[in-house]
C-alpha cells in the first residue's frame, strides 16, 4: 500500500461570510496523478491554496504525516499558477534566473547559490526540452515556453508533488499537448505525485489516474473506472461523465 | 577654446575644479551619490512591484513629521525616521491584511500626511525655518552629520540588499511562489518598506519631499527599459543615479539653477535616452 503524501481533515474555508470549502477530507497517495474538475467557484483553486498555505483555512492538512508549518523549508511541493495571472513580460530575468529561484527555499541565511544549484537548475531545463533557452529574457519567450520554465523552477529542488492549476489556459493545443507529456513523463518515470487542476475534463480524463470531483465539498474522489460504471454519477454529470470516461 | 555651441570648455572645466574645491560641494557630491545608490537599490524592486508611489507616499509623510519636529524645536529628522517608518508598515499592513490595493493604502497614508502637516504648520502661525525648504531641499545645504547618516544608511540598504537579494528576487517576480517555498515574505516585505522609509527620509534633505520618490522610481524605470538581467538592472539604476546626481549638481552649480530639479530632470533625460534605446533594440 502506497504511502499518503498529503492527508487533508475536515478542511473549511470560509471567504467573509462565505463558506468556500466545506469540510473536505481526502488523503493522496504518493505516485498518484490527480485531476481536480468541478464547476466554476466550486473551490478547486481554493483547496490548492488552502493545501499551500497561501489562504487562511481550518482543519488539518498533513504532508508525509507532518504539518507544513513544522517545515523550516518547504522543497517537497513543487507549485505552477496559472501563468497570465501574474507574468510581467517586462520582467528584466533570463530564463536561468527564474528557474534557479526554485531552490531559493532551503538556503541557509545569507543565501548563496552554488555550482551545483545551477547544474541543477540545467537539468530540469533539459528535462523540459528548454536548456538552449537559459539566457534567454523571460518575457521573451512564447507561453509554452514560459510554462515550462516555470515547471522547471516548480522541479528543480525534486519536489515529490507537483501542484498545477490551471497550467494550460493560455496555450495552443499542441503546446498544451506536449506540456501534459511532459508532466505524464515526470508521473510515470520519475513517480513525482501530480494534483492537477483542469476545466478540461477531457484532459483531466487522459491524464489522471483519479479523479477528485469538486463543489465545494467532494462530490466524488476515486479511480476513474470506478467513476465510469457509478450510475450514481451518470445522474450527476449527464454528459460529462460520458466526456471524461471516453477520453480515459 | 569654443565649442561649436560657443560654450567656453575651458570655463566649464575650471568651474568644475571649483566645485570640487568647496567643501559644501563636497558633501554635496557624497551626500548625493550616496543617497543615489540606494534609492536605486530599493527603486528596481519597488518599481517591479507596483509600489512606485510609496516614495511619494511616504515623503508626504515626512513633510507632517518635519512639521512636527519644528513645532517641537527639535531636528526634523530625529521625529521623521520614526514616524516615517510607522507609516510605511501601517501601508504594508492596510494592503496585506485589510485586503487594501496598495496604490489605495499609499494614496490614504500620503493623503493623511499632507493634510496633517498643513494642519500643523498653519495651527503654529510659521515657522523660523522655511517648510519650502523641506519640499524642494537643498543639497548644497547638507552638513558632514547629514553626510554620514546618508552615507551609513546608504550603505546599509546596499548591504541589506545583497543579504536578502535572492529572497527579495523571488517576492519580486512571484509572491505566491516565494511564500509557498518557504520564503519569510512578511519579514522581507517589512525589511523592503522600512529601508524605503529611511531613505526617504534622507532624501528629503537633498531633493526635499515633492521630488525623493523621483529619485527611487527615475533611474529604476530608465534602467528597466533596456536591462534583461535582473542584476545588470540594478547596477544601471545604480549608475543612472549616481551619473545624474554628479552632473546634475555641476549644472546646477554652473548655471544656478535648483539642485533638487535639476537632478531630476538629468534623471529624466536618461530616462528618455534609455527609452528610445530601449524600442530602437526591440
Amino acid at each position: 500500500m502506497s504511502l499518503n503524501i498529503i492527508e487533508v481533515k475536515d478542511l473549511s474555508v470560509r471567504y467573509g461570510g462565505v463558506e468556500a470549502l466545506a469540510r473536505i477530507s481526502f488523503g493522496i497517495e504518493s505516485g498518484d496523478y490527480i485531476g481536480i474538475v468541478g464547476p466554476n467557484g466550486s473551490g478547486k483553486t481554493t483547496l490548492v491554496k488552502a493545501i499551500l498555505g497561501l489562504v487562511p483555512s481550518e482543519g488539518e492538512i498533513l504532508f508525509r504525516g507532518k504539518g507544513l508549518s513544522e517545515f523550516t523549508c518547504n522543497n517537497h511541493i513543487g507549485y505552477l499558477p496559472q501563468k497570465m495571472s501574474f507574468l510581467d513580460q517586462r520582467f528584466p530575468a533570463t530564463a536561468r534566473e527564474i528557474v534557479v529561484s526554485g531552490v531559493y527555499c532551503c538556503k541557509k541565511f545569507p543565501k548563496r547559490l552554488a555550482r551545483e544549484d545551477y547544474k541543477a537548475a540545467h537539468q530540469a531545463m533539459e528535462i523540459l526540452g528548454v536548456a538552449n533557452l537559459a539566457g534567454r529574457p523571460i518575457g521573451k519567450l512564447s507561453g509554452g515556453q514560459q510554462q515550462r520554465i516555470l515547471l522547471a523552477r516548480a522541479l528543480v529542488h525534486h519536489p515529490g508533488l507537483l501542484i498545477l492549476d490551471e497550467p494550460t489556459v493560455a496555450l495552443d493545443p499542441q503546446s498544451r499537448e506536449s506540456f501534459y507529456s511532459v508532466v505524464r513523463g515526470l508521473n510515470k518515470e520519475h513517480g513525482v505525485t501530480v494534483l492537477l487542476i483542469s476545466h478540461d475534463s477531457g484532459t483531466i480524463g487522459k491524464y489522471a489516474s483519479k479523479l477528485l470531483y469538486l463543489d465545494r465539498r467532494i462530490i466524488f474522489y476515486g479511480d476513474f473506472e470506478e467513476f465510469c460504471k457509478s450510475p450514481q454519477m451518470s445522474d450527476y454529470f449527464g454528459e460529462g461523465q460520458h466526456v471524461i470516461c471516453h477520453r480515459h | 577654446m569654443l565649442s561649436a555651441t560657443g560654450i567656453d570648455m575651458m570655463d566649464i572645466l575650471s568651474q568644475i575644479q571649483e566645485v570640487c574645491r568647496y567643501a559644501f560641494l563636497q558633501r554635496a557630491i557624497i551626500a548625493g551619490c550616496f543617497m543615489a545608490l540606494g534609492c536605486s537599490f530599493l527603486g528596481i524592486f519597488l518599481v517591479l512591484r507596483r509600489f512606485s508611489l510609496i516614495g511619494d507616499g511616504l515623503a508626504h509623510v515626512s513633510f507632517a513629521t518635519v512639521a512636527i519636529g519644528l513645532l517641537l524645536n527639535t531636528q526634523p529628522i530625529v521625529v521623521s525616521v520614526p514616524l516615517v517608518a510607522l507609516a510605511s508598515l501601517a501601508i504594508l499592513s492596510l494592503s496585506e491584511k485589510a485586503g487594501m490595493y496598495g496604490d489605495a493604502a499609499i494614496g490614504l497614508v500620503s493623503s493623511f500626511g499632507i493634510a496633517l502637516g498643513v494642519i500643523i504648520a498653519s495651527t503654529a502661525g510659521g515657522f523660523n525655518v522655511d517648510l519650502f525648504s523641506y519640499l524642494f531641499g537643498n543639497i548644497l545645504s547638507v552638513s558632514s552629520l547629514e553626510v554620514w547618516m546618508t552615507v551609513g544608511i546608504s550603505l546599509l540598504v546596499v548591504l541589506i540588499t545583497m543579504l536578502f537579494y535572492h529572497d527579495l528576487f523571488a517576492i519580486t517576480f512571484d509572491e505566491d511562489y516565494a511564500h509557498v517555498s518557504g520564503i519569510k515574505v512578511r519579514m522581507v516585505n517589512k525589511i523592503l518598506i522600512i529601508l524605503t522609509a529611511l531613505i526617504v527620509v534622507l532624501g528629503i534633505k537633498i531633493v526635499g519631499t515633492m521630488l525623493v520618490s523621483s529619485l527611487i522610481v527615475l533611474p529604476a524605470i530608465s534602467a528597466l527599459q533596456v536591462m534583461r538581467s535582473f542584476r545588470g538592472a540594478i547596477a544601471l539604476a545604480g549608475i543612472f543615479a549616481i551619473a545624474s546626481v554628479i552632473i546634475g549638481i555641476f549644472i546646477s552649480y554652473i548655471l544656478n539653477y535648483p539642485s533638487g530639479g535639476t537632478i531630476v530632470m538629468v534623471n529624466f533625460i536618461f530616462f528618455f535616452g534609455s527609452f528610445f534605446l530601449g524600442r530602437l533594440r526591440s
